[in-house]
């Protein structure tokens, strides 16, 4: 046999201990910069127009006009809503990925209480009554995994996911209990909708807002968002300071539960007064991303909730201008993702090449 | 009710979950919980109608075109593009160090979008491909044969067993492969070590980075075939969007056959009988049509709390599954 | 004879980020052989074998294995080099059997053929003496014949080179004698054996030659019959060890804490505390001795509430009201709202007293963070008192706002200590808490749990350097599997009666079993 060849590796990676503020920033700028050259450059191919026509109707679709910003705005309060929600579940190191049923659900029981009641209740009863029942309902959603994780370790992450399918079915069903036709299309029922600050949006805007500001000050400054944070990080460490972690996870999953039921709330009793199966739109798994991205901090998720509605917005418009239809917009959304999701690899780890040895294998 | 008629199509549509969750089946073994398949098999469904269509475009139609080749070239081009999906994911999870659960989901969005557009290509304009679907909805040879036979036990043999298109017996074939594969070969045996304990493996000697790589790979482009199978063999060639609904019954076959191709051959027919039985019931409403439809989710969940209850290790999903693994970190 | 060299390092060095794991080490192995690698915990021993195995891959230096220069960027490349190792946490998969494991990454024909492994490790265990049933699940094995699969399945590889991290930590006597027979046996066959261990006897009965490490850094390499205990542990420490700790008397001892008749059950159905009677007096330091796994961690946690109890009882005696209480049954919350003031040092420092993401102030509040009226944590106690660990221990962080995990074992110790005295104890344990520390911070340790006793505190002292226990210990409760062999007075006992305590159940339990 030969002799043993010296072939060392060029580089080898290693965790970085820490990494200044600004670089860690710069690496995340540079991978957004290169995701959307990235994406120029797909559309460049699939339509041979020019990027800048690209770059010009993103901005366009979401920024042209005052309503658009408005929608936009909106679009961002609905997901950054759904991501506070999976934000305390996350810090636990609870996967939920049942956002989107969770959001159906609650979005489900205000349809409901807006289908039974709105001719028989006034309607401050009424918002009250669709108020609670969103919470309510899925609370309810949420808690049935944390259940079962909590006594019995069932793995959290495909029970949520498995739930999100029995919502949608559920959605489906009681629409064709509501609607006899068969259309499967619910009308939608404005009158019973929740009341208008100022313009349309607003209302869920300012709910959204709110919410971001007490969730951030729950999990940094209250006992109990510190209790989330310690099961989050070790179960041993908290069972050891006296925690009952099976209460932190029931509580904290109601909890986030509460707010997808918030986010069903605004959604269909605050914007189409209506449901289907397709209300949540997919927001619930986006939000996961959203959370996750802004390293489940709810300040910085306004800025990576912005950065998603952006893409989703632009790229609506540019499949507008184009005649592309939607697909450019999940195209360019996942793009970014594995751009920002790839580039944390950068901050979290340098490469370390070798000193050249004295014989290269070469 | 027709029971022949609905078994039959049972097995047709359970074949593309039966696909799906092969696939996810091999990428779990190596502690991948990969939620791109849904993606992944729109991408396969989308990659293989188009280049269906491409083909019979170039030769000028499907009288011109070879039999062979009007069935293969899409099983191998949904295999090679769903496979560069799992590239990707691999990519981002294995060598970035990705968070999987995140990537997967992009990845999802990723495949949905593709699979969209791709699909605008092939439904405007370019040849239908539709009719050629009949080949891959082909009978076995024999099956004719059996059907003339006078005795009706062996008309009903052949129904049950020798209906079926190519793609159904393929996933049939691919399914016991896998199994054998994860149960009676050293490469199963390194593969499940992977997936339990990627610490352990490496110290034996396993490069875990490629198993996790080619496992990913090879389950993706599986899941791929389920994505063709569903246009082809179920719908007949027509196109849907909804393909990625059959990406998450997929990944709940795999739990509720617990992490077994064998057993999910079974677990499939059961998981397509669910899905369509509704439209064999005369008379069921809308509404009780949806909550049969949600059937396979309740059962799936009932399956993860009693293995979470049971405690049994051999019905344990991997024990890996969803976490990265890196040799240097200490 | 003349010995060919098994594996030679020259000028390896590893660091961890800012951590230097090994410095410029150098050492020899030659064939029929066995190298003792001496070293306090966190010397660098296990680091330094892990890039021999090809787990870590050395900065700087060279390797050479059979005198020729090798690169091992994997464990595969070490097996291509015959070498195998048997790490300390057993690298095995839970679900697969005993053969299964043993074939692991192996090359072969594709379809395995168990029946013909199982041939194979059969007559292996027969060459060197091993008993094992391959088809047994791992799960199902106790600790020893998991060791036998790992120890089987570098044989069955063919490996010339054997690497044993810290074997006997976990095994009973006659297991460690058995364990020696083999690896004598592998020697004479010629094989190059390297023991990693910290044990002085083990080295003096066993090996040929000891290469002793210090905190990373290589001292030297004597044959075994040159050496003696005093000039290892000199070695080792770098000084003599005198071990310089004060010890006072008891001053007025009352009984705090009284445990009878416990008896605890694992998972797994086995007992791993049975029929516990001892008491902790105020004033008092009561080591708890026995070997590791004993069920020393057990026994700590069940009084700290954190442990099943099947039966017996923890009576505490109120020092203030004279009030008596059972803690058992007791969540750790329960105990606490009874007035105990029960402070606890375990074992696992960052995965149960610390949490390592967070910081100093964070970790301080873990056991206050409930104190204060409303939803929301007071930040400012748990500041002041970070602040005054650092300062009073000499804690080395940059501030109070570092996350504990870039502290070195030593401060990490000191902020943990330090938290739970400042909860002004009636009852202290500690389990280990001068494992892997340096002499300055040991001894910073010792001092502190000395000044606890004069304040009247009944401290509990899980230790494992019987040295240690001898000096700093009032009384001695020895455990071994789980029963009390023994309690001495450890002013008047020598080690090795302790060291026969320790072993003493271990033969009856066996005998039974």
């Amino acid at each position: 046999m030969k002799k043993h060849e010296a072939r060392e590796p060029l580089f080898h990676i290693v965790k970085r201990a820490q990494i200044p503020l600004y670089q860690g920033i710069l690496i995340r700028v540079a991978a957004i910069v290169l995701a959307l050259l990235t994406c120029a450059a797909v559309f460049f191919f699939l339509t041979q127009k020019s990027p800048v026509d690209f770059y010009r109707s993103m901005f366009n679709g979401a920024f042209g006009t005052e309503r658009r910003i408005w929608n936009m705005a909106h679009q961002m309060a609905i997901l950054l809503c759904i991501s506070l929600a999976v934000t305390p579940a996350f810090k636990m190191r609870f996967w939920n990925i049942g956002a989107e049923g969770q959001v159906l659900v609650g979005g489900l029981a205000c349809a409901a209480i807006m289908f039974y009641f709105r001719q028989s209740v006034p309607l401050p009863l009424l918002w009250v009554m669709m108020t609670l029942a969103s919470i309510l309902a899925s609370m309810v959603w949420a808690i049935i995994p944390a259940i079962f994780k909590a006594n019995w370790n069932t793995n959290e992450t495909l029970f949520t996911l498995m739930m999100n399918y029995i919502a949608t079915q559920l959605v489906a069903y009681f629409i064709n209990v509501w609607v006899k036709s068969g259309s499967g299309v619910l009308n939608p029922m404005p009158d019973a909708g929740l009341p208008k600050l100022g313009n349309a949006w607003t209302l869920n805007i300012s709910v959204v807002a709110v919410l971001t500001v007490i969730l951030y000050i729950y999990l940094r400054f209250s006992k109990h968002g510190y209790e989330i944070a310690v099961v989050g990080e070790s179960e041993n460490t908290a069972r050891y300071i006296g925690v009952n972690v099976k209460k932190v996870i029931l509580r904290t999953m109601m909890l986030s539960g509460a707010i997808c039921g918030v986010a069903g709330l605004l959604i269909v009793g605050g914007t189409s007064y209506t449901i289907n199966a397709n209300s949540a739109g997919g927001q619930g798994f986006t939000a996961i991303m959203v959370s996750w991205l802004a390293k489940f901090n709810p300040l910085l998720m306004i800025l990576t909730s912005f950065l998603i509605a952006f893409l989703q917005r632009g790229t609506n418009q540019v499949s507008n201008d184009f005649k592309m239809d939607n697909s450019i917009s999940n195209i360019v959304t996942a793009i970014i993702l594995f751009f920002i999701i790839g580039c944390e690899f950068f901050i979290n780890y340098k490469l370390v090449f070798r000193k050249p040895s004295k014989e290269d294998a070469t | 009710m027709n029971f022949l008629s609905f078994f039959i199509q049972a097995v047709r549509t359970g074949m593309s979950f039966l696909l799906g969750s092969t696939g996810e089946t091999l990428t779990e073994k190596s502690g991948h919980l990969n939620l791109g398949i849904p993606g992944i098999m729109c991408v396969g469904a989308a990659s293989g109608c188009l280049a269906e269509a491409m083909y019979l475009t170039s030769v000028g139609g499907e009288a011109q075109a070879n039999k062979l080749l009007i069935v293969l070239i899409p099983i191998l081009v949904s295999f090679l593009a769903a496979m560069l999906l799992g590239v990707l994911y691999c990519f981002l999870t294995v060598t970035l160090r990705a968070n999987q659960n995140v990537t997967g989901l992009a990845l999802t969005t990723l495949g949905v979008g593709i699979a969209n557009y791709l699909s605008k290509q092939f439904s405007n304009g370019l040849l239908p491909f539709a009719s050629a679907t009949k080949y891959f909805t082909a009978k076995l040879p024999f099956y004719e044969t059996m059907k003339a036979s006078p005795h009706a036990f062996v008309q009903v043999l052949g129904d049950i067993f020798f209906s079926y298109g190519v793609l159904v017996y393929l996933a049939i074939i691919i399914a016991l492969i896998v199994s054998f594969v994860l149960t009676r070969t050293r490469t199963g045996l390194n593969l499940r070590a992977v997936g339990e304990n990627p610490a352990t493996a490496d110290a034996a000697g396993i490069n875990v980075t490629r198993y996790r790589y080619l496992a990913t790979m090879a389950g993706s482009g599986i899941a791929g075939l389920g994505g063709l199978c569903y246009i082809m063999d179920n719908l007949n060639g027509n196109w849907e969007y909804t393909v990625d609904a059959v990406g998450w019954l997929a990944i709940a076959l795999v739990i509720f056959t617990i992490w077994r191709p064998n057993i999910a051959i079974l677990g499939s027919i059961v998981f397509g009988g669910l899905y369509i039985v509704g439209n064999y019931i005369i008379g069921i409403s809308f509404q009780n049509k949806e909550l049969i439809k949600m059937l396979p989710y309740v059962i799936t969940i009932i399956v993860l709390i009693f293995t979470s209850f049971t405690k049994k290790k051999e019905i344990q999903p991997p024990q890996s599954l969803g976490l990265s693994y890196f040799r240097e970190e200490r | 004879m003349q010995k060919q060299t098994a594996i030679e390092l020259k000028g390896v060095t590893k660091t961890f980020g800012t951590t230097v794991a090994n410095k410029n080490v150098s050492l020899t192995v030659n064939k029929g052989e066995i190298l003792s690698v001496l070293g306090e915990n966190g010397s660098g021993k296990t680091t330094l074998m892990n890039m021999i195995a090809g787990i870590y891959f050395p900065d700087e230096g060279q390797i050479f294995i059979n005198g020729e220069e090798a690169v091992i960027r994997s464990p595969k490349d070490a097996f291509a080099y015959k070498i195998g190792m048997i790490h300390q946490h057993f690298k095995l998969v839970d679900v697969l059997s005993a053969a299964e494991n043993i074939i692991l990454g192996l090359r072969g024909e594709g379809r395995y053929n168990l029946n013909k492994a199982a041939q194979k490790i059969k007559q292996i265990s027969e060459q060197y003496g091993f008993e094992i049933n391959p088809k047994k699940k791992i799960y199902a094995m106790s600790v020893s014949e998991k060791q036998t699969v790992e120890i089987i399945k570098v044989l069955y590889r063919g490996a010339d080179i054997l690497i044993l991290d810290e074997p006997t930590a976990v095994l009973t006597p006659q297991e460690t004698q058995k364990l020696f027979d083999v690896l004598r046996r592998m020697r004479d066959d010629g094989k190059a054996i390297v023991i990693i261990t910290h044990k002085l006897h083990e080295v003096l009965s066993l090996s040929d030659k000891v290469a002793v490490l210090r905190k990373g850094e290589y001292i030297g390499t004597i044959e075994t019959r040159e050496a003696n205990e005093a000039i290892l542990t000199e070695m080792m420490v770098g000084k003599k060890i005198t071990l310089n700790i004060d010890r006072l008397d008891p001053v007025s001892p009352e009984d705090r804490l009284i445990v009878s008749d416990l008896e605890c059950v694992n998972r797994d159905g086995v007992k791993v505390l049975d029929h516990i009677d001892f008491t902790a007096r105020s004033g008092e330091i009561l080591g708890i001795a026995g070997i590791a796994g004993s069920g020393q961690r057990e026994l700590l946690e069940a009084i700290a509430g954190l442990q099943h109890i099947d039966a017996g009882q923890i009576i505490y005696h109120d020092p203030k009201t004279g009030k008596e209480e059972n803690l058992r049954d007791k969540t750790p919350l329960q105990i606490r709202d009874l007035g105990v003031r029960l402070s606890f040092v375990p074992e696992d420092r960052l995965g149960m007293g610390l949490v390592g993401n967070m910081d100093i102030v964070d970790n301080m509040m873990l056991r206050s963070y409930r104190k204060g009226k409303g939803v929301f944590l007071q930040r400012k106690p748990p500041k002041t008192l970070a602040e005054k660990i650092i300062d009073e221990l000499e804690v080395v962080t940059p501030g109070p706002s570092t996350p504990v995990r870039r502290l070195s074992g030593g401060n990490v110790q000191k902020v943990l200590v330090g938290r739970e005295i400042a909860a002004s104890p009636t009852v202290l344990m500690a389990a280990y808490p001068v494992r892997g520390l340096d002499i300055n911070s040991s001894y910073l340790i010792y001092h502190l749990l000395n000044q606890q006793k004069q304040k009247g505190v009944a401290v509990i002292f899980v230790g494992e350097d019987l040295d240690v226990l001898l000096a700093l210990c009032d009384r001695i409760l020895v455990i071994g599997s789980g029963h009390v062999t023994g309690l001495v007075d450890a002013r008047h006992t020598t080690k090795e009666e302790i060291g026969l305590l320790m072993t003493k159940t271990e033969v009856k339990h066996h005998e039974e079993a």
